[in-house]
């Protein structure tokens, strides 16, 4: 029996993996050939998928990308036991892209059928919860603080400070919740775990279950990703069936459950107090804190907010110990951050990588440069309310202090390139609309000040009173940054001034005239 | 796909309550409860407002300000299909906004209405998650990466031609 992997990945099913499985499995059918066909999540090479994966001589060997019409000639040249073909790209943990990766919270995604639970448990899954059963809850946010690890979800909180107030707040009841509602353009580490991985995210909200005492938990998962909620639910039960969720988690006699609940398109929904609101049955409107949600969260009770990637980095950190973890990375920020390479890039896709690394190893020897060939003209690194980097800026690294100091923010590690043909002055309307169309309406800044900024920049482009409208512009993205009630209208005028900033020539000056 | 689901086939209200009184117990109930409606009903009816209301023990208004606040809930069936358009900056990278262009031109339509014959549906959507893959869409529950025109037009001629 030949075991071939094909990606049931969002992406990969984008680009035609269902079409080519179907054709592999006809094909073997036609030719008698014994094919077991194993749906992996993806290895995060995209331009490379649909990729297939044989397992032949104790090794993966890796195809791509294949098109249904090229499985025929697969078979003729016996790709099945690794044999030569035009497509053949080789070990797959050898190709470039991947071993030059720090993998550790994708360490399995590619690698495993995302729903088997032998699968996960032969590549380490549950040890990192087995070793949290036998600590007190207080030795397991320790070993989480000890780690480093900070809120990867944009704001980089510590996450053992945060567990350790949920677990020192007193209250019968305390919630974990998944943030799952991965919002920003250009990102989707969060979606190929839960598609790929799924049990690391369960495995990793049981620990903080331990951790801070709560007995059940949350993903707030959002309606755009109809696969990863899919895999999602199934992986929810049959972790419940083995008996690693529900009344007596892993044996232990301590209860842990998880129930998966769905957003309806509001991207707001991705700040956790709108969040709540919203799981909670309302519109999601946010809240104003203090309250912590740490104190005072899902339906008032004690909560621990977490993105899926924090999460997913935490049962290895209860695996291999804290240090293990705090290894990697530099200054404070400690560990590995999956970045995403998105948008016009010629390999774009997931590169987990310690800080440190920068703008310029990603874009140029792991992404190739632009898709269209053309040069990098400015990239957008974080989310839409990321700053706009330019070129003169690629030199400096990935880390959370280095990049708040250029006036910029990691977020969820998504890099979203842009070629020369982009008009900086459409991309900073479109940062300023982007707040309108999703803004809550608590605050009168983001509700309406968004408006007013796609009405100055449409003034300036039709170059009316342009130097006014400039000076206008500036005052009104100081009161976003300094009068919003979250993250979305205060950090709209990152990308807004950023834009003028590092291309003035596209709002109609000089770069020496206009200095925000 | 929930587009071709088919529509059941009556008594609306009963099957709404009955949905309505199901979810009545759950901790925040009316997310989920909305998804059940739309997913059998393709939309959230009227008539659904005041069962919901009831069952929840909310008020109208709070039913239909959830309704209207979620982009995703909609109050009207939409065409046999939707098809979504990600505007979000990766998919603008490699040329989303030109692919918006052609869809209008080729459905007749802009966002949040429908094509003469009723096939389909476009709205918007800002992001995917297949951001190194776009241009994207969602056609109904299924995510389509590198469109480009000729692509499209591939894909309305199936729709076109599905049930």
């Amino acid at each position: 029996m030949s075991r071939v992997f094909v990606s049931l990945d969002t992406s990969a099913l984008a680009l035609g993996a269902e079409r080519v499985a179907q054709a592999i499995a006809a094909e073997a059918k036609q030719r008698g050939a014994a094919v077991e066909i194993v749906r992996n999540g993806s290895r995060g090479l995209f331009w490379l998928e649909p990729l297939v994966e044989v397992e032949a001589g104790g090794q993966r060997l890796a195809y791509g990308p294949v098109a249904p019409r090229d499985v025929a000639s697969l078979f003729e040249a016996g790709f099945l036991a690794g044999g030569a073909h035009a497509l053949a790209l080789g070990p797959t943990q050898d190709i470039a892209y991947l071993a030059r990766q720090e993998r550790l919270t994708f360490a399995r995604v590619g690698l495993t059928d995302p729903l088997s639970l032998d699968d996960y448990r032969a590549h380490g899954g549950w040890r990192g919860l087995e070793n949290a059963l036998a600590l007190a809850p207080a030795a397991i946010v320790r070993e989480v603080t000890d780690s480093g690890l900070r809120g990867r979800g944009g704001a980089a909180f510590p996450a053992g400070t945060k567990w350790e107030t949920v677990r020192g707040a007193g209250a019968k009841q305390k919630y974990i919740v998944c943030n799952a509602d991965e919002g920003d353009s250009g990102t989707f580490s969060d979606r190929m775990l839960m598609e790929g991985d799924p049990f690391c995210l369960i495995e990793g909200m049981a620990i903080a279950g331990l951790a801070v005492g709560a007995t059940q938990g949350y993903i707030y998962l959002r309606s755009e990703y109809p696969q990863a909620a899919r895999i999602l639910a199934a992986a929810i039960a049959k972790a419940r069936e083995a008996g690693w969720l529900g009344a007596d988690v892993g044996g232990s006699g301590r209860a842990f459950d998880i129930e998966l609940r769905l957003g309806a398109g509001a991207y707001i929904c991705g700040e956790e107090t709108a969040l709540l609101e919203s799981l909670e049955g309302r519109r999601g409107i946010v809240r104003a804190k203090p309250p912590l949600p740490a104190l005072a969260g899902l339906f008032g009770r004690p909560t621990a907010v977490n993105n899926v990637m924090t999460l997913a980095a935490v049962p290895l950190i209860l695996e291999r110990g804290a240090a293990y973890y705090r290894d990697y990375g530099m200054g404070r920020s400690r560990g590995t951050l999956p970045f995403q390479l998105a948008g016009n890039i010629r390999h774009g896709g997931l590169v987990e990588k310690a800080f440190g690394v920068t703008l310029n190893e990603l874009l140029h020897d792991f992404g190739g440069g632009t898709l269209s060939g053309r040069p990098i003209r400015a990239v957008q690194v974080g989310g839409p309310l990321g700053a706009w980097i330019p070129p003169a800026q690629f030199d400096v690294p990935l880390d959370y202090e280095r990049y708040g100091e250029i006036g910029a923010m990691l977020g969820h590690g998504g890099i979203v390139v842009f070629d020369d043909g982009v008009d900086m002055l459409r991309m900073a309307r479109h940062a300023m609309e982007f707040c309108a169309e999703e803004s809550c309406g608590k605050c009168t800044p983001c509700r309406i000040g968004s408006t007013r900024g796609v009405e100055v920049l449409d003034r300036v482009a039709a170059n009316r009173d342009r130097e006014a409208q400039l000076a206008l512009l500036d005052s009104l993205c100081d009161t976003l940054l300094h009068g919003s009630a979250c993250a979305l209208g205060g950090m709209t005028p990152y990308p807004v001034l950023s834009a003028l900033r590092h291309f003035p020539e596209d709002f109609g000056i000089g770069s020496q005239d206009h200095a925000p | 796909m929930s587009a071709s689901s088919p529509r059941p086939p009556d008594a609306p209200d009963a099957r709404i309550a009955a949905l309505a009184q199901a979810h009545a117990a759950l901790p925040g109930a009316l997310l989920p409860l909305l998804h059940a409606i739309q997913d059998e009903f393709r939309c959230i009816p009227d008539e659904a407002v005041p069962l919901i209301a009831a069952a929840l023990n909310l008020s109208r208004a709070e039913v239909h300000g959830v309704i209207g606040f979620y982009r995703h809930f909609r109050s009207h069936a939409p065409g046999r299909h939707v098809v979504q358009i990600c505007r979000a900056e990766a998919c603008q990278a490699v040329g989303a906004l030109e692919i918006e262009a052609h869809a209008r031109r080729a459905l007749g339509c802009g966002f949040h209405a429908t094509s003469a014959d009723g096939s389909v549906t476009l709205e918007p959507v800002y992001c995917l998650g297949n951001c190194a893959c776009g241009p994207s869409l969602r056609v109904d529950d299924e995510i389509v990466g590198r469109v480009d025109a000729r692509r499209f037009d591939e894909l309305l001629a199936e729709l076109r031609s599905a049930p």
